[in-house]
């Protein structure tokens, strides 16, 4: 089964580097890009041109982007009770203490920060991968969404 | 420096094979042990036993626990503004969909579930330790009682959470933390 990645992220050098060490790292996954906070949250909420996007099994949230940057995306995600389940994991040049410490106050599951050689770049997505993607138990909403209604009636769309 | 990993974990057997683990893959760890969870929750708070308890760096949270329960202790927590930022990992034989959806829905940084063998759980604990004390960037400055963090994060900080006992600055803040608890 495939992995529903989102990426959020606005330097397309980085999308394309985050792509092509996710092609090496993990055949299964399928990396989505939302380019600002606004285009991830419409993706998440499933609006507009996203009426179709899955849920993400994992999220790798930048922090500074235009138009709604990845603080604010954060708050919205983690305070959402349908979203706030998806592991969000904070990936940006910041190595500011103040926002390593902000992202851990609103609920981020981890912060990395972007390392600028390309190979510990690639590195560090297949650590990401490594561990989120295989390590780590993830949550199924769909799942248990669907284990509910043991007596075969509809899920209640 | 040492990390602080602070284990909550009531099967001696779990503990120990935690114990030898970290100490197999990271020698720089230093590993405390809470055997339910109101004695984790008087470590973190520093209270009783555990005044001089330092401040971990990440905690590895079982569910099933005596006394108070790890959902209790992980939404303690995760609801304690001066506790939210430390990372809470879930180690559990539980692998109930219900108890990895509740985890997340009370911001566990993530859940791991406990393998049954014990090869397994040393490459588990070695696969917390190379991401969770060598690649994640944890919140550092929190570490201890750095009561200046309060300055920059916010209004939702508020100052009697930091138990900072020896001021590196923010005088302020200290002395209205002494006078709060001397008013208890």
């Amino acid at each position: 089964m495939a992995l529903e990645v989102l990426l959020v992220e606005d330097s397309p050098g980085d999308v394309r580097l985050t792509k092509e060490a996710f092609r090496t790292a993990n055949n299964n996954v399928r990396l989505h890009v939302a380019t600002d906070g606004v285009d991830a949250m419409a993706f998440l909420n499933q609006e507009g041109a996203y009426a179709n996007a899955p849920r993400p099994d994992l999220t790798l949230l930048d922090l500074n982007m235009p138009r709604m940057d990845g603080r604010e995306v954060l708050a919205r995600i983690k305070n959402d009770d349908s979203l706030k389940t998806i592991p969000t994991v904070i990936l940006t040049t910041s190595t500011a203490d103040e926002d390593i410490v902000s992202s851990y106050r609103l609920h981020a599951n981890c912060y990395f920060s972007k390392p600028v050689q390309l190979e510990d770049f690639e590195s560090l997505v297949k650590t990401i991968n490594d561990f989120w993607l295989t390590v780590a138990k993830l949550p199924h909403e769909d799942l248990t969404a669907a284990v509910v209604p043991k007596d075969g009636k509809s899920l209640g769309e | 420096m040492p990390l602080e990993v602070l284990v909550v974990e009531d099967s001696s057997g779990d503990i120990r094979l935690t114990r030898e683990a970290f100490r197999d893959v990271n020698p720089f760890i230093h590993l405390e042990v809470a055997h339910d969870g109101v004695e984790a929750m008087a470590f973190l708070r520093r209270q009783g036993a555990h005044l001089h308890a330092p401040r971990p760096d990440l905690i590895l949270l079982d569910l099933n626990l005596p006394k108070m329960d790890g959902r209790q202790v992980l939404a303690m927590i995760k609801d304690d503004d001066s506790l939210k930022t430390i990372p809470t990992v879930i180690l559990t034989s539980s692998e109930a969909e219900a108890d990895v959806l509740k985890s997340y829905q009370l911001q566990a940084n993530c859940y791991l579930s406990k393998p049954m063998h014990f090869e397994a759980f040393h490459g588990l604990v070695k696969s917390i330790n190379d991401f969770w004390l060598t690649k994640v960037k944890l919140p550092q400055n929190e570490q201890g009682d750095a009561p200046e963090l309060s300055i920059h994060t916010g209004p939702e900080r508020s100052p009697k959470k930091s138990l900072g006992t020896k001021s590196l600055g923010t005088r302020r803040n200290n002395e209205s933390d002494r006078r709060k608890r001397n008013g208890h």
